[in-house]
């Protein structure tokens, strides 16, 4: 068995680690590296529960080797929050509901982060077709939209807020 | 599910990748996007010694028109194909396949290259190339060779790749000025694979009779299949709702389908009917609009 020596960067960590190179992504995630949120649903590429971004596109880690991030940066649910603050989006989730059972929500979230951060202000079809390959049993979805629209209000609120705190400084 | 235990490689040059394709044989398998692969090795389908990653192998993820043809790196992605102005702009037949291709987070991992090379009857991009008379650019130890479109994918999940080779670039002819095509998919849920689809593109002379037709199809035969028969019936007319009927008749007659999860045979030629008529007067529609 080849043991092959990566160098990632996950959360803004720099990580180094050695894995076997038939390791997929997710497991490397949870197993090695604790971060839970990261989830296994259907394992077959079809849920998208284990999503996380990979150099800022986001895939699905269940379809991903661990040596392919190697020089490359993850992030996670696990990343996404700053100063112990929930991001917007996982506010907006909170607040509208977009969740019951929670196990595809953060695939969900991290999925409409990679498009907002694309297209700030997405009509409900192009949040809908974003989210195509990432699939929820409970809410009906309508929920999940919800929250994305409201997420995608409060980050441009946040992004005003900052500039403005720049102006004034 | 884990695959079973492989040694991994994953070369910057086309030239190392090519080396250690030679060296291993049919022990090894590249891996592109991986975004069939993985699944495969996974459920332990398919097994191989070495992986042969070439994602990493540079300057062929570039999508740019050089002479006649838009010529698209093997390892572009689809998202970046999908996202790329100049295909949104000129090249809606493939930019309707990239589109609908999986799911967003698969499309940002799969190649055009791996949709086309492996094999796959249901990938949508092999008919896009069969209907714009695409072609393939080969790479091999010994250089590089070009192929028709039709004579790449052999049958279920076989190519014409020799042992050694690689597939490097797409090149597909730039668009005449009349000239129109589209891509319908039908299928089952969001993300699937399709019940059938086709893919055609027509140039229509100054007269707006068909001059030149490409018919691909997805999803009705052990491989992608180009519809020869229709095709030569249309060319040399005008479409008119009589002409796109029977067109659409032909190329149920030209499909091999099987009954399988996706449905009966007998279903999928009821919607490859339905959708192929629909598909030669967009198609045409949309070569006069230009």
């Amino acid at each position: 068995m080849r043991i092959v020596k990566i160098r990632t960067r996950v959360n803004g960590k720099d990580i180094q680690s050695e894995v076997e190179p038939r390791e997929l992504l997710v497991h490397f995630l949870r197993e090695n590296l604790g971060l839970t949120g990261v989830h296994i649903g259907c394992d077959t590429s079809n849920c998208g529960a284990c999503t996380v971004l990979v150099d800022g596109k986001a895939v699905k880690s269940c379809t991903m080797l661990a040596v392919q991030v190697d020089g490359r940066e993850v992030t996670t649910i696990e990343g996404i929050s700053k100063n112990d603050e929930l991001h917007p989006l996982q506010k907006a989730f909170l607040e509208k509901h977009g969740l019951q059972c929670g196990y595809c929500t953060s695939g969900m979230i991290l999925t409409s982060y990679w498009l907002l951060k694309n297209n700030k202000n997405p009509t409900e079809e192009e949040i809908r077709k974003n989210l195509s390959g990432n699939l929820c049993r409970c809410t009906g979805y309508q929920s999940i939209i919800e929250s994305v629209k409201y997420g995608a209000q409060l980050m441009m609120k946040e992004k005003e807020k900052e500039e403005q705190q720049i102006e004034v400084r | 599910m884990h695959p079973s235990s492989f040694e991994y490689f994953a070369p910057t040059k086309m030239k190392e990748a090519l080396e250690l394709l030679s060296k291993y044989g049919e022990e090894a398998k590249i891996m592109a996007g991986g975004q069939s692969l993985i699944p495969l090795l996974k459920l332990r389908i398919a097994a191989y010694s070495y992986i042969i990653d070439i994602s990493r192998v540079e300057g062929l993820n570039k999508i740019r028109e050089t002479g006649d043809f838009l010529e698209i790196g093997a390892l572009t992605t689809v998202n970046e194909l999908e996202e790329n102005e100049l295909v949104k702009e000129k090249y809606r037949i493939l930019h309707e396949a990239a589109v609908q291709i999986a799911d967003p987070l698969v499309r940002n991992r799969g190649t055009v290259g791996g949709n086309i090379s492996h094999g796959d009857p249901s990938n949508d991009l092999p008919a896009v190339a069969i209907a714009t008379k695409a072609k393939l650019e080969i790479v091999g130890k010994k250089g590089k060779r070009l192929v028709d479109a039709d004579s790449f994918i052999t049958d279920s999940f076989t190519t014409s790749l020799e042992e050694g080779e690689i597939l490097g670039k797409i090149l597909l002819p730039i668009p005449k000025v009349s000239s129109g095509g589209c891509y319908i998919k039908q299928k089952k849920s969001a993300g699937d694979f399709s019940v059938a689809a086709v893919a055609v593109n027509l140039v229509l002379a100054e007269d707006e009779t068909i001059k030149s037709a490409g018919i691909g199809l997805t999803s009705v035969a052990p491989k992608p299949t180009r519809a020869n028969k229709a095709e030569r019936y249309i060319e040399g007319k005008k479409i008119y709702d009589s002409v796109a009927r029977e067109a659409a008749r032909i190329i149920v007659s030209e499909a091999e389908p099987s009954t399988d999860f996706y449905g009966s045979a007998d279903y999928k030629r009821k919607v490859l009917g339905r959708i192929a008529e629909e598909a030669i007067n967009l198609a045409f529609e949309r070569g006069l609009v230009r």
